[in-house]
C-alpha cells in the first residue's frame, strides 16, 4: 500500500466561500512538502483538512493507505495519530513541560510516558526544562516544546502551520535550521504552511505554491525559482523586473532587448521577467543605463538603473551584483542579460 | 493538478462513518436545553397573542396607565442619576489623581452588595415619622407633629429613584471605567497636543469613545430597575412588577399577570436591543493595540476635595449608611436571639438553594458554552443567546412563565397517576424547589454563561485542536484541558449565580413551596409588617454575602488593563 499522506482532490469552503479547490498532493515517508502561498490561500485549511481538524466537503484523505475523509467517512483527528505543530504552539497553560511533552502519550505506563517524554525533550535540546511552565519559556523554548510534544507519540505524519513565524529573524533561522534536523532524523513524513519563500526553499524537498484555494505549481525549490510555471510563482520567489510587450515573430522586444516567447500567440501582449541577478552592468561612456543609487545589502549590493532605449519607455530597473564594486552614482552603464533567468508569460487577463 | 492514478484506490479505515468532529449529540443538546430555558419566556411571550379576559380590560382600563407611567419615571429618573454618577465617579478615579482615588476604585462597588429593597427599608427606619432623624428634628426645634413642618416623603416615587440610583450606579462605573481603561492614551495625547484642554479631551474623546459602554450599563441598571420589586412594593409605587405579584398571588388571576409581564417584557425588549447594540459596536474602539499607564491628571485643593465628595457620597449613601443602620439593628434586634430563632434555618435554606441554582447554572451553561464552541452555527449561538436572555427578565415574569408550563405538566402527571395508577400524587413540580430552581437559572443563566465563555476563551483554539491531534476526543478534551484551565473562573460563576439568588426576591416570593422562607423573602415579609429591626440580621446576612462578588469584580478590574499597572 502506499505510506505517506494522499490529498486527493480536496474541496473545501466556509459558509458557502470555496477556500480549497480540488487540491492534490502527495507527500511520500520522510518526504517534508511545504505549501507557500499569501494569506487566504488556503494553505491552512488544508493543513487543517489533513489533520481532521475540518471534514473536507469534497475529496479524499488518505493516510498510509487508509481513507481519513471523504467517501462518507471522516476520522476524528484524535485517531488519525498525525503531529500538528501550532503557529501560537498551543501549549497547555496549565501543564508543566513534562505533562506538556507526555500529553499524547497516555494508555502506557507512567515510567514509559516519562522516558519517551524525556528522550523527546533531550532531542529539541530542552533536556533542563523538565519542571518549567509554558510561561517561563521563551518563544524558541515554547517552539521546541511544542515540538517535542508534538512527536512524542511517534505520529507517521507531521502537519506545522507557520511554526517559525512567532519568532524574530535572528532565532527564526537557528530554531528552523534545528527543526529540520529533528524532522529528518525522525523521518517522518512533514506537510508544511508557510507564507515565506526562503522558508520554504530552506525547509522543503517540494513546494507546492498555493494561490486562489489552488495549487498552482509543485515541484523542488530549484525547478521552482529557475522553472516557474507562471508570472505568479516567478515573483513570489524572488524580486524580478517586470516588462510588457508585444509577442512579434515568436519574440517580445523589450528595454532589456528581445527575448524569445515560445508557444505564445502572435500579437498578444506578455510579461517579461526578469531577475536581478541576471544582470550585469559594465561601465560605458555611451551605456543606455544611468545608476541611481547603489546600496550594498550585506553579500551583495542592489543597483537601481534608470534605462533610456530609443523609441521605448524609460524603466527603472534593478540588479543585483555579487562582490566587487558596485558602479558609483550617476555613473552610465551598459547591461548584459542572463536569458536563461529571463521568463515570458502572457499577460495575466486582469 | 496531478490527478491520481486510479490504481489508488484505498480502502477505508474501520469503516466507520462519523460527522465532522462528532456533531448532532451536541446540537440535540443544546436545542433540548434550550428549549427547557426560554420556554417560560416563550410562554409569556404567547400571551401577547393571547385575547384579551375580564380581568385584563379591568386591569387597562383602571391600573395599566399608572403603571406604565410609573415604570416610565422610575426609569428616567434612575437612568439619569445612574448616568452621571456612574460616569462621573468612573471619569475621576481613572484619570485624575487626588487623596483616596486608589481606594474609592474599588470602593465604589461597594453598593452593588446592597439589594434596592434592603436600601429602601433602612432609609424608611432612619427616615421615617418615627425614626431617628425626624424624631431629632422635633426635639431639637420643638414641633408636635407632623403638621409643624415638612419633611420629604421618602415613601414615593422619587425615593424609589434615589434609593435604586444608589445601588444601581456601579453597573454604569463598572463598564465606563473599563472603557475608559482601554482607550488608548494616544488617542487622549492626541487630543491634548491637538490643542484640547483636560476638560474639553474628556467631553470630546473620552466621552464620546466611552459612549456605547455607558449606554450598555444604563441599559443594564434600568433592566434591574424594571425586575425591583421589593422596593416599589414597600414604597407603594405601583408598577408592573407589584401588579404582576398583585394580580397573580391577590387576585388569582395567572393569566392577566402573565398578560402583565408580556407588557412588561416589550419594555425589556427595547433595553436588551439598546443594550447590545451599544456592545456590538464596541470591538471598534479599541483605536490603537499601545497602551500604556494613563497619565493621571494630579488634582489638589478644593477641586480635589470636591472630587473626593462627589465619590464618597454614592459609596455612604449606597453603602455605609444603610450597612450601619443594619449593624445597629443586628444587635439591638438581639443577635442572640436571631441565632437561636429561625436565622440559622433561613440561611440554610438561602445557601442550599443558592448553592444547587449556581451548580445546576454553571453545569448548563458549560454544556451550551462548550457545544457553541465545537459548532459555532449560527443556530447553535442565536440558541445560547435566547437561553440567556432571562437575565433580562423581571423575576416576577420568570415566576409567571415557570408557573404556566410547570402547572401544565403537573396536572398532565397528576392526571396520568389517577387515571392509569390510580395514584393521587398532586402537583409535584408546582410550588417545589425544584421549581424555584428551575425559575432561578432560566432567571441567572447569562451570568453563567458570561463566565464561562471568558473563562473559555483562556482555552485557545489551537489549544483544543492540539489535544485532539494528540489523541483525546472532545470529552476528554474538556477533561484533561478546558476544565482544569477554566476550574477557577467555573467557582467565580458560580458563586455570581449564588449571590444572585440569595438577594433574589419576586420569583421566590411567588414560587416558593408553602411555609418555605429564605432570607430575602423573611427580610421582606418582616419589612412588611413594619418589623424593620427584627429584620436587620437577614438584611445583613444578604448583603454579606453580597460583598463576594464585588471582591471578584474589583480584583478583575484591577487585572483588566492590558500593560496596566497590577
Amino acid at each position: 500500500m502506499t505510506d505517506g499522506l494522499v490529498l486527493d482532490s480536496i474541496g473545501h469552503d466556509y459558509d458557502g466561500v470555496p477556500v480549497v479547490k480540488g487540491v492534490s498532493l502527495r507527500i511520500r515517508p520522510g518526504e517534508l512538502v511545504c505549501l507557500l502561498g499569501p494569506s487566504g490561500c488556503g494553505k491552512t485549511t488544508t493543513l487543517r483538512v489533513a489533520a481532521g481538524l475540518e471534514a473536507p466537503r469534497l475529496g479524499r484523505v488518505i493516510l498510509n493507505g487508509k481513507v481519513v475523509s471523504g467517501d462518507g467517512i471522516h476520522l476524528p483527528p484524535e485517531e488519525r495519530h498525525v503531529g500538528f505543530l501550532f503557529q501560537d504552539y498551543a501549549l497547555f497553560p496549565h501543564l508543566d513541560v513534562m505533562a506538556n511533552v507526555a500529553f499524547g502519550l497516555s494508555g502506557k505506563p507512567r515510567a514509559e510516558r516519562e522516558q519517551r517524554a524525556r528522550q523527546m525533550l533531550a532531542q529539541v535540546g530542552m533536556s533542563g526544562y523538565v519542571d518549567a511552565w509554558p510561561h517561563q519559556l521563551s518563544g524558541g523554548q515554547q517552539q521546541r516544546v511544542a515540538l517535542a510534544r508534538a512527536l512524542a507519540p511517534s505520529p507517521s505524519l507531521m502537519l506545522l502551520d507557520e511554526p517559525f513565524s512567532g519568532l524574530d529573524k535572528r532565532l527564526r533561522d537557528q530554531v528552523r535550521d534545528e527543526t529540520l534536523h529533528v524532522l529528518k532524523s525522525t523521518r517522518v513524513s512533514t506537510l508544511m504552511v508557510t507564507h515565506d519563500p526562503e522558508e520554504a526553499m530552506f525547509m522543503a524537498d517540494r513546494i507546492a505554491v498555493m494561490r486562489g484555494g489552488e495549487i498552482v505549481q509543485l515541484a523542488p525549490p530549484d525547478e521552482l525559482y529557475n522553472h516557474p510555471r507562471d508570472a505568479f510563482v516567478a515573483s513570489f520567489f524572488g524580486e524580478v523586473n517586470l516588462m510588457a510587450g508585444v509577442v512579434r515573430g515568436g519574440a517580445v522586444a523589450t528595454p532589456l532587448g528581445r527575448f524569445a516567447a515560445p508557444g505564445l500567440t502572435e500579437g498578444i501582449v506578455a510579461e517579461v521577467l526578469a531577475r536581478p541577478e541576471a544582470l550585469t552592468l559594465t561601465a560605458s561612456a555611451q551605456g543606455h543605463a544611468t545608476v541611481l543609487t547603489a546600496r550594498r545589502l550585506g553579500r551583495s549590493s542592489l543597483v537601481h538603473l534608470r534605462l533610456e532605449m530609443p523609441e521605448m519607455a524609460i524603466c527603472h530597473l534593478h540588479a543585483r551584483l555579487g562582490g566587487g564594486a558596485a558602479p558609483a552614482e550617476g555613473e552610465r552603464v551598459e547591461i548584459a542579460v542572463d536569458s536563461s533567468q529571463v521568463f515570458v508569460f502572457p499577460a495575466a487577463a486582469d | 493538478m496531478n490527478p491520481l492514478p486510479p490504481s489508488l484506490e484505498a480502502p477505508p479505515s474501520k469503516g466507520r462513518r462519523r460527522q465532522a468532529l462528532g456533531g448532532r449529540g451536541w446540537s440535540v443538546a443544546v436545542f433540548v436545553l434550550v428549549g427547557v430555558v426560554s420556554l417560560p419566556v416563550l410562554a409569556v411571550a404567547a400571551n401577547l397573542l393571547v385575547p384579551a379576559g375580564d380581568v385584563w380590560t379591568h386591569l387597562a382600563s383602571t391600573v395599566l396607565s399608572a403603571y406604565v407611567a410609573n415604570s416610565i419615571w422610575l426609569m428616567l429618573g434612575v437612568g439619569c442619576c445612574v448616568a452621571i454618577g456612574g460616569v462621573g465617579t468612573a471619569w475621576l478615579v481613572t484619570m485624575c489623581r487626588f487623596g483616596g482615588s486608589r481606594t474609592l476604585e474599588w470602593a465604589l462597588l461597594l453598593p452593588m452588595a446592597m439589594p434596592a429593597y434592603v436600601v429602601a427599608y433602612t432609609y424608611t427606619g432612619l427616615l421615617d415619622y418615627a425614626g431617628p432623624v425626624q424624631s431629632g428634628l422635633r426635639a431639637l426645634f420643638g414641633w408636635r407633629s407632623a403638621h409643624d413642618y415638612w419633611f420629604p416623603e421618602l415613601r414615593s416615587l422619587g425615593g424609589a429613584v434615589g434609593v435604586m440610583s444608589m445601588v444601581l450606579y456601579p453597573y454604569v462605573y463598572m463598564l465606563a471605567r473599563a472603557a475608559f481603561l482601554e482607550q488608548s492614551v494616544c488617542v487622549l495625547e492626541a487630543s491634548r497636543t491637538l490643542g484640547c484642554r483636560p476638560w474639553r479631551a474628556f467631553l470630546q474623546v473620552a466621552l464620546p469613545l466611552a459612549r456605547p459602554a455607558v449606554a450598555a450599563g444604563v441599559a443594564l441598571a434600568l433592566m434591574e430597575t424594571l425586575n425591583d420589586f421589593g422596593t416599589v412594593h414597600y414604597f407603594a409605587v405601583d408598577t408592573f412588577t407589584t401588579g404582576i405579584y398583585r394580580t397573580w398571588l391577590g387576585m388569582g388571576q395567572p393569566a392577566a399577570a402573565a398578560q402583565l409581564g408580556a407588557v412588561l417584557m416589550m419594555f425589556v425588549l427595547a433595553l436588551v436591543l439598546t443594550e447590545r447594540l451599544s456592545r456590538g459596536s464596541r470591538r471598534f474602539h479599541h483605536t490603537t493595540g499601545r497602551y500604556r499607564t494613563l497619565p493621571r491628571l494630579p488634582i489638589t485643593g478644593a477641586m480635589a476635595a470636591a472630587a473626593l465628595a462627589f465619590c464618597l457620597l454614592p459609596i455612604v449613601l449606597g453603602f455605609a449608611v444603610p450597612a450601619a443602620i443594619l449593624a445597629v439593628w443586628a444587635v439591638e434586634g438581639g443577635a442572640e436571639r436571631a441565632l437561636n430563632g429561625e436565622f440559622l434555618s433561613l440561611a440554610g435554606n438561602s445557601v442550599i438553594l443558592a448553592a444547587v441554582a449556581g451548580l445546576v447554572a454553571v453545569a448548563v451553561a458549560l454544556l451550551l458554552v462548550y457545544a457553541l464552541r465545537l459548532h459555532p452555527r449560527p443556530a447553535v449561538r442565536s440558541g445560547v443567546r435566547l437561553a440567556s436572555l432571562g437575565y433580562a427578565i423581571p423575576g416576577s415574569v420568570i415566576a409567571v412563565g415557570t408557573l404556566v408550563p410547570l402547572t401544565a405538566v403537573d396536572r398532565a402527571l397528576a392526571g396520568f397517576a389517577q387515571d392509569r395508577l390510580g395514584w393521587s400524587i398532586g402537583l409535584l413540580l408546582t410550588g417545589s424547589i425544584a421549581g424555584l430552581v428551575y425559575a432561578y437559572v432560566v432567571r441567572f443563566l447569562a451570568v453563567a454563561v458570561n463566565g464561562v465563555e471568558a473563562s473559555l476563551g483562556k482555552v485557545t483554539p489551537s489549544m483544543e485542536a492540539a489535544a485532539r491531534t494528540l489523541g483525546e476526543g472532545g470529552l476528554g478534551t474538556l477533561r484533561r484541558v478546558h476544565l482544569p484551565i477554566i476550574r477557577g473562573s467555573l467557582l467565580s460563576a458560580g458563586l455570581l449565580v449564588f449571590v444572585d439568588v440569595m438577594k433574589e426576591l419576586p420569583a421566590t416570593l411567588i414560587m416558593r413551596p408553602f411555609n418555605f422562607d429564605t432570607l430575602a423573602t423573611r427580610t421582606f415579609t418582616l419589612a412588611s409588617d413594619e418589623r424593620l429591626a427584627d429584620a436587620g440580621a437577614p438584611a445583613l446576612a444578604i448583603v454579606l454575602a453580597g460583598l463576594l462578588p464585588v471582591v471578584l469584580l474589583s480584583r478583575t478590574i484591577a487585572r483588566s488593563r492590558p500593560g496596566g499597572a497590577q
